[in-house]
């Protein structure tokens, strides 16, 4: 017997992982949620069936959303991560002793029981003092909020569906105001390869960059989402991504991390040429 | 009737019926169920091409329907509590005109206030009825037009006697509703019809806690926009009759005079359907409706500035009744004027409302929205507020210009004229229309005297990015003004 997960990375392109197993299926308020073994990628969550986390890489984009703001804001003390209900950021962001508070709004609280359920890998952080989950929409969370981060993770799935709401520019605007005068946000950016993606992808630069002095856009390869050329944005008040980029700082802190390294930092803020030309494109 | 009964959808199930029997069509349409323009078949869906027919034994005609549109008519009838439903395929403005043109012939007088939709004054056009206008009143704080004191509709009355209908908006674009039942005895007792303009109003019909519908507070005939809160596809409308004064045959005839003779079956369709679909479900979907606009009124009047206005404003006269499931929101305390914002949400938002006015805009929440869509326009409205916020000075308040009617409409249409400038029709008589649309309320109507007070205001909207529409000049910088003698 071969069973198969699928998505299709566009309509002509499809992406396979064979499945051991399935150990979860369920149906919230707003999407479908599954959670797979695999031989090849262990363990693995998707929503509405597209991939969000393999038990393999999400090292990667984890390291990738936390470590690069975190390196680069002196005293982080206050973060607010959107989305993210799988823990993984919040894992990343614990090791951090200096940060007094994490904040997590995720929509779906179903997303946030499984991950602890058959997650434990990502979800393993939630019991930590400083973490506190709300459960409502990101856009109405932070639109209450005026002064109070420094740094915003937005941990989102694609922009259909439940995160539709987290790649607007009322979105990025409201983020602007909820974070401190010398704040910080990080987002999932999508992937400048296949055609539907770019789009979105220069649509959420486009808007981000109408709302911050500093929007910097940086890279990884995640081998389970399309392409495996993976993009974050980084987009600031006042700090820089590179020029001020702490890393004798970071370095001695001593973590050990699979993915991220401060050379590393430097150099995911080099693009691809196409990828620097689509960005231009609505700068 | 039963709701068993109203569960049916005799056209739909007739067009179904049709699909199943493979007839070969040597008949009009000539894409013959798509086949023949593949390009616009792959844009609409094949589903979508194979029912746009034409009228046929099977399917009835909606000129003189004797099977499944008659059978269609009577359920919608009895969903409305009205004697006859018409199905209307020309708008809800070719009902409008056909109530008006049921009710008035030529030179006989109609009693209305001022902010109707074009399309009554069209219809004064077209069959020559006198407007007697009623002065509705201002909310000056909102600069919004409101209902008709049950004292001015008196006054009119009295004044006109021989008046054959009075016109009543139920409710306006705004949601304000007037004494409606108390304006429907008065009619009735001088012998007067009275007519409803519903184009707002199809959910009174439906959901519980509503503002009184016009077949209810017993009018002669309403016209229902059955595609803004009923669900039906654009373009598709209600003309309902109740009682007994008024001659359904009579009606239909009228209505021939201007429907098309090949009535859309997608838009007949889509009628039969939402009529089954409002009369099973309406009450749980306006209250769901209700409660979105609510939540959403809370929150926009928690930003600050703006003021998101209910039913706290009823007033037992002018605001009799409001609408609740309509989301107007006042804008001038941000400085901006409605229309203003009505352009940023869209330019700059990617969120369409339906219109901006001097001072407010409407947001129209339906069945088909949802809570992470209304959380973006009221998170956009707060940034809005956090980037353009201004100081109000300088800020037109909207007046209601009482119009000085000196030529009735369809002779200041049909009258010789001539283009002037716009700054040099001060004074003179207007022979077409200026508004803003939507919400398509004219700021001049043919046969109406140009006042500076108007120019004024003509050029502030135009100023402030109003999309104007009326004249015979797009540009709206001549106006078409009655030749002097």
């Amino acid at each position: 017997m071969e069973l198969w997960f699928t998505e299709k990375h566009t309509p002509t392109v499809k992406f396979s992982i064979q499945v051991d197993r399935q150990l979860y299926c369920g149906q919230s308020e707003f999407q479908r949620i599954d959670v797979f073994d695999s031989k090849e990628f262990g363990r693995f969550l998707t929503l509405d069936g597209y991939m969000m986390l393999t038990e393999k890489d999400e090292f990667i984009y984890h390291e990738m959303i936390v470590h690069v703001p975190m390196a680069v804001h002196p005293a982080p003390k206050k973060v607010l991560v959107i989305g993210g209900g799988d823990g993984g950021a919040v894992r990343e962001l614990t090791r951090y002793q200096a940060i007094e508070q994490i904040d997590l709004v995720e929509i779906d609280e179903l997303v946030v029981e499984v991950c602890k359920k058959y997650l434990p890998h990502t979800a393993c952080c939630f019991g930590d003092e400083r973490v506190s989950v709300y459960y409502q929409d990101g856009l109405k969370f932070v639109r209450r909020c005026e002064q109070k981060y420094d740094l915003i993770i937005v941990d989102s799935t694609d922009p259909f569906g439940p995160g539709e709401g987290l790649f607007t520019k009322e979105f990025y605007g409201n983020c602007f105001k909820a974070l401190k005068e010398d704040g910080i946000m990080v987002n999932q950016h999508e992937s400048a390869f296949y055609q539907d993606d770019a789009v979105a992808m220069q649509r959420a630069h486009k808007r981000i960059v109408d709302s911050f002095p500093i929007s910097r856009v940086y890279q990884a390869h995640i081998p389970t989402y399309p392409s495996g050329h993976w993009l974050f944005g980084f987009a600031s008040k006042k700090y820089h991504p590179i020029e001020d980029l702490k890393a004798a700082k970071w370095n001695a802190l001593g973590f050990k991390t699979h993915y991220y390294n401060t050379k590393l930092h430097v150099g995911a803020f080099a693009l691809p040429n196409y990828v620097e030309e689509l960005l231009r494109d609505v700068e | 009737m039963s709701k068993l009964q109203q569960e049916r959808m005799p056209i739909l199930e007739a067009l179904n019926k049709f699909k199943k029997s493979r007839v070969v069509p040597f008949d009009v349409p000539g894409h013959k169920r798509g086949r023949g323009n593949s390009e616009l078949t792959d844009f609409l869906g094949e589903s979508c091409m194979s029912v746009d027919v034409n009228s046929m034994k099977p399917l009835d005609n909606l000129c003189h329907p004797i099977s499944v549109i008659k059978e269609a008519e009577e359920l919608a009838a009895d969903a409305f509590g009205a004697s006859q439903a018409f199905f209307m395929v020309n708008g809800t403005t070719s009902a409008v005109q056909s109530m008006v043109l049921s009710a008035c012939k030529k030179g006989e007088k109609i009693i209305l206030p001022r902010n109707v939709h074009r399309s009554v004054i069209n219809a004064l056009i077209l069959g020559g009825a006198i407007p007697i206008y009623v002065n509705p009143e201002m909310n000056h704080e909102l600069g919004i037009s409101l209902g008709m004191t049950l004292a001015s509709v008196e006054k009119a009355i009295s004044e006109n006697p021989e008046a054959k209908a009075v016109l009543v908006n139920n409710p306006t674009y705004y949601g304000i509703c007037s004494n409606l039942k108390a304006i429907t005895e008065l009619a009735h007792q001088h012998g007067m019809l009275l007519l409803v303009d519903e184009a707002h109003g199809t959910h009174f019909y439906f959901g519980e806690n509503m503002p009184l519908s016009g077949m209810a507070a017993g009018a002669d005939m309403a016209s229902v926009s059955m595609h803004k809160s009923g669900g039906s596809l654009t373009q598709s409308s209600f003309l309902l009759v109740g009682g007994v004064i008024v001659k359904p045959g009579y009606v239909r005839q009228i209505i021939n005079l201007t429907q098309t003779t090949s009535g859309s079956y997608l838009l007949l369709s889509s009628l039969d359907v939402s009529r089954k679909n409002l009369a099973c479900n309406g009450k749980e979907i306006f209250k769901k409706v209700s409660q979105m606009a609510q939540y959403a009124r809370d929150e926009i009047n928690q930003i600050g500035d703006y003021y998101a206005y209910s039913k706290e404003l009823i007033n037992g006269d002018t605001i009799y009744d409001f609408d609740a499931t309509k989301l107007s929101i006042n804008t001038l305390n941000v400085g901006l004027a409605g229309i203003e914002v009505y352009n940023i949400l869209r330019d700059e938002y990617d969120i369409q409302v339906e219109f901006g006015d001097v001072g407010n805009i409407l947001a129209y929440i339906s069945v088909g929205d949802t809570h992470q869509n209304l959380e973006r326009l009221v998170s956009a409205l707060a940034e809005i507020r956090r980037i353009y916020k201004k100081d109000k000075a300088g800020m037109l308040q909207y007046e209601y210009i009482n119009p000085e009617v000196l030529v009735a409409p369809q002779e200041a249409f049909y009258a010789e004229k001539e283009a002037l400038p716009l700054e040099q029709s001060g004074g003179r008589i207007c022979s077409e229309f200026v508004m803003c649309y939507p919400p398509g309320i004219p700021i001049l109507a043919p046969g109406e005297k140009i006042t500076e007070e108007i120019l004024d205001s003509i050029e502030y909207m135009k100023d402030k990015g109003c999309f104007m529409t009326g004249p015979e000049d797009m540009d709206i910088k001549n106006l078409n003004v009655l030749r002097e003698v």
